[in-house]
């Protein structure tokens, strides 16, 4: 068991990898057009965003519907920083940028431990619900706000940054939000979330203090989307309430969905994806037709959850799935078996059915070997 | 206006207006806010019976009743173009069953037995669809459709508009009946059998998949209701109508301890006590949601489990 955990596996590397060497592209043949880089920092912005929320939504196993209203505090806090330091460092300082993210993001987690002290107090339901009220607090405060403060109605304007290399400082941003939130998910305390999430009762039994990593998944989920937010008012000049509603944190939700629950790299390619398409389609569809997007979202976030997760496909799930395909077309054996951090969040077996057990024990290619055999490990 | 401007102004106008006087005008504006807060909380209310009602038996929460809510109002609007009132809210109330029971067999019931989680983002996503559809088919400017008019009564000097009292008389019949039906008959006596237990209750012979989905045709024919008195409420309709009302009566519903039906009204009425207070003071108004919400984030700090709700241990 141990030496499964320690072997490295490539995957946890891939997005180092991807995106390092996406970076080395940038800082040579960068694109100038600015539709193209503000693409790319839209882009980064969505991979922080759903990155952090698949730490709650995917690894906590717990639904936050406020990942918008923390991106909005730390827009606003961020900007007002900005705006603020700009006079002293300079609008294009690299320190400009850090501490208005820094503050940002700061600011963003403190929220995240007040509404979190109550908040996980309570589960599923009560959180989201809790969640999606704090988001609404949030931006009803900031559109409330007098003008001289945070803009109120008319929204923050904030400086214009070097636009031609925001976009790089975006992905850098993106791969220490990876690299934080990876380290923390193979620690000994991100594998107490998990723990949590697989089941809280066994958790606490063996001595997990539930509320405290339940408490810092949270907060370090809030921080990063504040750095999210702090990265989309740099790189749209302005914050507008409007813009994190609670549409926005669904829209953050189906990438993390898509993703694959607990999958951080899956999470990683449909933030790109859907954020590339978003730009595209809405291009395409105006008018009255944008509505269709909207309309596509909700299908594919209804059947993606039914596929996954309802109990009658649960047999042409393990029978069908990427990774079977995947080993058959190259035929590799099938690694189904092994401890994954991408664990099937909801398939906590209470029992073992006995035709499992027969049929992994009786199969003569089974028997002899030493790899650890199927449901050994559950 | 509000409280704070008419203390003023009584105080201004100190000379002229006699001490009676003032005594009158606050009494007037007091019964107008008891009104409106009754009013506006039978509405919450009426849609937090339908969550409290889905939530104790079917354990999920439906996120898209607020948007049958949504449906129901333009069902209305469609057939109020061809018919009657009478018929349109008829057929408002069928189609919102309908409905609810559609979504109930395609989206929740394959779900039935997997994770919460699985179950909740399901229903967010049944929540965008029916907003999406509804702008696809109806487009995005509201739409105007008068049901019909009430008119105003004079109660001790204040003018009320009727559909208040309606809404108010409506609220209380559909929470009593709610109550008698789910104590006194076969059905409502097997409801309370699934809640609390799916398993027993199956081996007693109930037939749980029936019971979910005639609660969830009640919960959606409630839902229809609520529409009606939205309609008559503010006469326009469109695809976010149901959005906001949906996600405040379920603040309402977990205030009041969901689950419970007498809970709901609780809460529903709380929160239309509150909405109207905070909306006669000019330094809060702009801040009503935020303060509602904040009443939610406090009470679930004191109480996680709302005013009447039964706290469940879970055993292990």
């Amino acid at each position: 068991m141990i030496e499964q955990i320690k072997k490295i596996r490539w995957s946890h590397y891939i997005a180092y990898i991807v995106i390092g060497l996406l970076l080395l592209f940038f800082a040579f043949f960068g694109p100038t057009d600015r539709s193209t880089q503000f693409m790319l920092e839209k882009i980064a912005i969505s991979i922080i965003l759903a990155v952090s929320l698949s730490l709650v939504v995917g690894f906590l196993g717990e639904l936050s519907l406020g990942h918008a209203g923390f991106m909005c505090v730390g827009a606003y806090l961020g900007g007002k920083a900005s705006v603020i330091l700009q006079s002293s460092l300079g609008k294009d300082s690299v320190w400009n940028l850090i501490l208005s993210l820094l503050v940002g993001g700061l600011v963003a987690a403190i929220c995240g431990v007040i509404i979190g002290i109550p908040a996980l107090r309570l589960r599923g339901d009560y959180l989201a619900i809790v969640t999606l009220a704090f988001g609404e607090i949030v931006r009803s405060v900031f559109l409330n706000s007098s003008d001289s403060s945070f803009g109120g109605t008319l929204g923050l304007s904030t400086p214009r940054y070097d636009r031609n290399s925001l976009y790089i400082y975006a992905f850098v941003i993106v791969l220490i939000t990876l690299f934080i939130v990876q380290n923390f998910i193979r620690s000994k305390h991100g594998r107490a979330v998990t723990a949590i999430r697989d089941n809280e009762i066994a958790a606490r039994s063996t001595g997990i203090n539930i509320t405290k990593y339940k408490l810092v998944a949270f907060t370090i989920s809030a921080f990063f989307a504040g750095i999210a937010g702090v990265l989309h008012s740099f790189s749209n000049y302005t914050v507008q309430s409007a813009t994190f509603g609670y549409n926005y944190s669904i829209e953050i939700l189906v990438m993390v969905v898509l993703g694959g629950m607990g999958n951080i790299n899956g999470a990683i390619i449909s933030a790109t994806l859907i954020t590339y398409l978003d730009t595209k389609l809405s291009t395409i569809l105006t008018g009255d037709r944008a509505i269709l997007q909207n309309l596509i979202y909700a299908l594919v976030l209804i059947l993606i959850v039914i596929y996954n997760n309802a109990p009658a496909l649960k047999s042409f799930r393990e029978r069908y799935n990427f990774k079977v395909l995947f080993n058959k077309m190259f035929s590799k054996k099938d690694p189904s078996h092994r401890a994954d951090d991408a664990a099937k969040w909801d398939v906590v077996p209470t029992k073992i059915e006995m035709n499992e057990i027969l049929s992994v024990d009786m199969k003569p290619q089974n028997l002899g070997s030493d790899k650890p055999q199927k449901g050994g490990d559950k | 206006m509000n409280i704070s401007n008419l203390l003023d102004c009584s105080v201004m106008s100190g000379g002229g207006a006699s001490f009676g006087d003032k005594l009158a005008d606050i009494g007037r504006e007091l019964i107008t806010i008891i009104i409106n807060g009754l009013s506006v909380g039978g509405i919450y209310a009426m849609i937090a019976l339908g969550y409290t009602m889905v939530y104790g038996i079917a354990k999920m929460l439906n996120f898209a009743h607020g948007d049958i809510i949504m449906v129901g109002a333009y069902a209305i609007y469609v057939v109020m173009l061809i018919s009657n009132p009478i018929v349109a809210i008829l057929c408002s109330i069928v189609v919102c069953i309908l409905m609810g029971v559609l979504i109930e067999k395609v989206a929740y019931k394959p779900l039935r037995g997997a994770s919460p989680l699985a179950v909740l983002i399901t229903a967010i996503g049944v929540s965008y669809l029916l907003q999406s559809l509804a702008q696809i088919i109806f487009g995005s400017d509201p739409k105007f459709v008068v049901v019909y008019d009430f008119g105003a009564i004079n109660i001790l000097g204040v003018r009320i508009q009727v559909f208040t009292l309606v809404t108010l008389a409506v609220t209380v019949v559909v929470m009593v009946a709610l109550t008698l039906f789910v104590k006194m008959t076969r059905i409502g006596r097997a409801m309370i059998a699934v809640s609390e237990d799916k398993g027993a209750a199956q081996l007693m012979g109930i037939n749980v998949n029936n019971i979910i989905t005639v609660t969830f045709a009640i919960g959606s024919s409630l839902a229809a209701v609520a529409g009606l008195f939205y309609l008559l409420k503010a006469p326009t309709v469109s695809n976010t109508l149901g959005a906001m009302p949906g996600i405040k009566a379920f603040t309402a519903a977990v205030i009041g301890g969901i689950g419970s039906i007498p809970g709901a009204m609780l809460g529903g009425l709380l929160l239309g006590f509150v909405e109207c207070i905070a909306a006669k003071i000019t330094v809060i108004a702009p801040y009503t949601d935020a303060i509602e919400f904040s009443i939610l984030i406090i009470i679930l700090l004191v109480r996680p489990t709302g005013f009447l709700g039964k706290k469940r241990r879970e055993k292990v």
